[in-house]
């Protein structure tokens, strides 16, 4: 049977403002329960929220990055529900007018070149949380949570395959740091996803989804949507129907199990906030927005397939902001532009060097310009690529600038034909045996004949210096 | 003391011949001896308040002092004071001590007034007629068989019965101007978004407006000028400069343009209300102001289009009242619906009710846009009606309620006759404009008519010295009820 399978994707992006998105009181994470809650959190008799613009500055920027309309008017209005971690019995969010609408994401999935499109980004309030039996049999409300502002990011039903999801979910996660609109920490919950994940045979209209909640890694994201989709096929094919529901994966067990169905489903009773008003965002606002924003991943990553690299390296180079800055200031302080090199230097030996150390670019202690001269030192021949791993290693650790380290170490290549002719000349007379099988046609023998000159110099002679002699004097 | 303006009172604190001490002492007696036939306090804190005014002495003393410093007023409960009790009536916030100023409170500290005590009002401001408070109904200084009007229903009966020189109240649907009117006092909402409406507990939040009462346009003058003024903290709050109130008072009424409204005077209109009515508008011709006629076409729609939106932003509005943080929560309970249920059944009043059921049922699927957004179109067409109106006058003029105070019990249980008694104050408040009611006469049985001015958006100024000319003219605002002299 032909299945194809239909994902939606529901992202909440926590925003990196300081306070909170009604109120004054601070976002940090990690404080002791109900530390960071003003009256307003608390819904006070009486309280009112106003806007944090910062969180409005921040949709603007989202929107423009993913090319979506930012609506000159939009509206905050009230979701209402019950629960003890909403504390006015409602949450603010939007509904009708959301700021941003369409818009998309470009992804790579293996060599393949994709796009997602989006419905919607919106502005909305978080909740609390529940402590259960942080006060043994009782359950606890801690508020510091509720006000957090978030952007919820809506695709169309437009991805077809679990790894396309994941592929739009890292490119999300990687756009919204990259514009400094969210720090992305996903065991923090500063960035989430739901699934919307139906099935349907190829041509039919589309099928009954369920969506999962909270799916708070890749991996989970990954894991959950696989198993949805098998258990949605196995139950149309043992002639079943795939009930409209919310569910919830469970990593430990692998599978989603129901949460609550279509039926329990809350009439939320939206309506305009009447404490807010309308959000005016004028074509100023949005031009100085523009102004104030970094080159974008996707433009990046078009340069760099422009050098001729990859579509691998360009993807991986622009899977952070911070790596693809290291980049290009390192590709600008070369004096042998070889970016297709580089690239690979960086996307291969420092970033498995920062993975080691738990670091990423920004905190590398190798600055760009070190880097820089260390390729130029591979380039120009002064460096084997094994030497120039370690001194990129001793650069790593703190030993200082890359020429420093490779007089110091005595890492220096020979390349001057000098010395390897005369290596080059006591290698072939004494090896005669090596030098029949070759001229025999054996080619293994010639890599030995390189083994003996690479040993005798060392390990710093310039193989392919060797080579060219070697071939030489064996012609000859 | 009890007659003398908030001006007289202030020259004899300023010129030392009485102490805010004295002042407030004076008027906390006569609180406790009106408070069995009245109930018009729910909450009296004599020491707080002697603490205040001692403060005040202090200020006054160094010279230099705000007006209204030292003087004590009377504040509906439902605005926020650190340290009182704030309960708006409801048992559901009956022992909730607010943690923080309201910015109407916060004015009124900072010009060194004095907080007189937490005055009675309908549950959540939802009545009008004073019945519906958990803390027991309010008695009408004229006639203690009589309502006060509603919802500020405490504070124009204390300020009727001069047992406080004045005080704050708010109105939502008319629920300082029909009070005003039914006890003979003066009474200003002013337009939406004049006064912060931060720290007020909200009932209706786009209908809800701070206002005052008091004996005078006068006195009504100098409140405004502390309560008006810009608050971040509300963000429907105007940012726009206040008027010079009580500068402006003199002006006269020479060529003001007074329109009536020819739907104003329909058979709902009782003939003791209609007939003092004509003859304020008939003194103010008498004064040098042109009376023109205006039509007010969808006056009629704005009954049923209120109570579909006020109830609507109730039900959301309330919905805090949980339980889990603050305020009633049930004794017994099973699981968090259970303790939901139990604590909302049990802290809730039946009008309260009605409403949220009400509004919940005009939000809910498949019913929205049949009722909220039909009832916002009307509020347009209403506020177009306004606006037209005011390109041939500058204040329009009528009655503020359709009757006399009623008795007590006469209209309880008959809540849509109640409803439809609000004609004339409600279509103000849904096309957010500023409305007064002035004390201009007596009905039947000796029971006190108001006389509605309402103005454009922003003119308070105007209708206060319009207020004030005819209260220059007629002494009907310095009438008290025997009782209490």
């Amino acid at each position: 049977m032909n299945w194809e399978v239909v994902i939606g994707l529901e992202t909440h992006a926590q925003l990196t403002t300081a306070s909170k998105i009604f109120s004054g009181a601070s976002t940090r994470f990690g404080a002791s329960p109900n530390t960071q809650v003003s009256a307003i959190d608390l819904a006070m008799p009486g309280t009112l929220p106003v806007l944090n613009k910062g969180a409005v500055e921040r949709a603007i920027r989202f929107g423009l990055a993913v090319g979506g309309t930012i609506a000159p008017l939009s509206a905050f209005e009230r979701k209402n529900y019950f629960y003890p971690d909403l504390p006015k019995g409602y949450q603010i969010s939007q509904y009708v007018q959301p700021v941003v609408t369409g818009g998309g994401l470009a992804i790579v999935v293996g060599d393949k070149d994709g796009f997602v499109p989006l419905t919607r980004a919106h502005l909305e309030e978080d909740a609390g949380k529940l402590l259960h039996d942080a006060v043994a049999g009782r359950s606890g409300v801690d508020l510091n949570r509720a006000g957090t502002p978030l952007l919820e990011i809506v695709t169309e039903p437009a991805m077809r395959s679990a790894a396309e999801a994941v592929a739009y979910a890292k490119a999300l996660h990687s756009l919204v740091r990259w514009i400094g609109i969210c720090d992305g920490n996903m065991q923090e919950g500063s960035f989430r996803c739901d699934a919307n994940v139906s099935v349907r045979r190829r041509g039919d209209p589309l099928g009954t989804r369920c969506e999962i909640k909270n799916l708070n890694s890749f991996r989970f994201l990954e894991k959950a949507i696989e198993f949805e989709v098998r258990r949605q096929v196995e139950l149309i094919g043992d002639g079943g129907r795939v009930v409209q529901e919310t569910r919830l994966f469970d990593p430990d067990r692998g599978e989603t199990r129901p949460m609550r169905s279509k039926e329990d489903a809350q009439d939320y009773r939206y309506f305009p906030d009447p404490d807010l008003l309308p959000v005016a965002i004028a074509p100023q606002w949005i031009e100085e927005v523009r102004r104030s924003m970094p080159a974008l991943p996707e433009a990046l990553r078009r340069d760099f397939l422009g050098y001729g690299m990859s579509p691998y390296d360009a993807a991986l180079l622009t899977e952070s902001r911070e790596k693809a800055e290291f980049f290009r200031a390192s590709l600008a302080a070369t004096k042998i532009s070889q970016p297709v090199s580089l690239a690979h230097w960086v996307n291969g030996e420092m970033s498995a060097l920062l993975n080691e150390r738990n670091l990423d670019f920004a905190a590398s202690p190798v600055a760009p310009r070190d880097f820089a001269r260390l390729h130029d030192r591979v380039q120009d021949s002064t460096l084997s690529s094994k030497a120039a791993k370690e001194v990129l290693h001793a650069m790593t650790a703190g030993e200082g600038d890359p020429d420093a380290i490779i007089e110091r170490k005595g890492l220096r290549q020979i390349s001057d034909s000098g010395a390897l002719e005369e290596a080059v000349r006591e290698a072939l007379a004494a090896n005669p045996k090596l030098v029949e099988d070759y001229r025999a046609g054996k080619e293994k023998a010639f890599n030995a004949l390189v083994g003996q000159v690479m040993k005798a110099t060392k390990g710093k002679g310039n193989p392919q210096e060797v080579s060219r002699i070697l071939r030489e004097r064996l012609a000859s | 003391m009890h007659n003398a303006t908030l001006t007289e009172l202030s020259r004899r604190l300023h010129a030392k011949e009485v102490s805010s001490v004295e002042v407030a002492g004076y008027f906390l007696e006569r609180i406790r001896a009106a408070s069995t036939q009245l109930n018009a306090f729910i909450t009296v804190d004599e020491e707080k308040t002697l603490a205040q005014a001692r403060v005040a002495d202090a200020r006054i003393a160094q010279g230099g002092a705000h007006r209204l410093a030292g003087i004590p007023i009377a504040h509906k409960d439902l605005f926020c004071a650190k340290g009182w009790r704030t309960t708006c009536g409801s048992k559901i916030l009956e022992n909730f001590v607010a943690p923080y100023d309201a910015h109407v409170i916060e004015r009124f500290n900072a010009a060194g007034a004095v907080i007189l005590g937490k005055t009675n009002m309908d549950e959540f401001a939802m009545g009008s007629s004073n019945e519906n408070s958990y803390f027991g109904p309010v008695k009408n200084p004229w006639d203690t068989r009589a309502v006060p009007g509603g919802s500020s229903g405490g504070s124009a009966a204390a300020v009727a019965s001069r047992i406080a020189p004045a005080a704050t109240g708010t109105d939502t649907g008319g629920s300082i101007r029909q009070p005003a009117s039914f006890t003979g006092v003066s009474g200003l909402r002013p337009t939406y978004g004049r006064v912060s409406r931060y720290g007020m507990v909200a009932f209706a939040s786009s209908l809800d407006q701070a206002g005052a009462l008091a004996k005078s346009a006068e006195d009504l003058a100098m409140m405004l000028d502390v309560m008006a003024g810009f608050d971040a903290r509300d963000s429907t709050c105007m940012e726009r400069p206040k008027d010079d109130y009580v500068g402006g008072l003199a002006r006269g009424v020479k060529g003001l343009r007074i329109g009536v409204p020819r739907e104003y005077f329909s058979k709902d209109l009782a003939r003791d209300v209609g007939e003092p009515i004509l003859a304020a508008i008939d003194a103010y011709r008498r004064q040098g102001a042109a009376v023109v006629e205006v039509s007010l076409p969808n006056q009629h729609l704005s009954v049923p289009a209120y109570y579909v939106l006020a109830p609507a932003e109730a039900s959301s509005n309330l919905a805090r009242y949980d339980g889990v943080r603050y305020g009633h929560r049930a004794a017994e309970y099973g699981d968090l619906l259970d303790m939901y249920c139990k604590t909302r059944a049990q802290g809730f009043g039946a009008e309260a009710k009605r409403r949220i059921l009400i509004g919940t049922y005009v939000l809910s699927h498949g019913y929205y846009d049949a009722y909220y957004l039909k009832a916002q179109q009307i509020r347009r067409l209403i506020a177009r009606d306004f606006s037209e109106a005011f390109k041939a006058c500058d204040v329009i003029m009528g009655p503020a309620a359709p009757c006399v105070a009623y008795d007590i019990g006469a209209k309880i249980t008959d809540c849509v006759q109640m409803y439809l008694d609000d004609l004339y104050t409600i279509p103000i408040n849904l096309a957010g404009l500023p409305g007064m009611s002035i004390p201009c006469g007596f009905g039947d049985r000796a029971r006190p008519v108001g006389l509605q001015i309402v103005g454009n958006y922003w003119s308070e100024a105007l209708m206060l010295s319009v207020a004030h000319a005819y209260q220059q003219a007629t002494d009907w605002h310095t009438r008290m009820p025997a009782a209490f002299a």
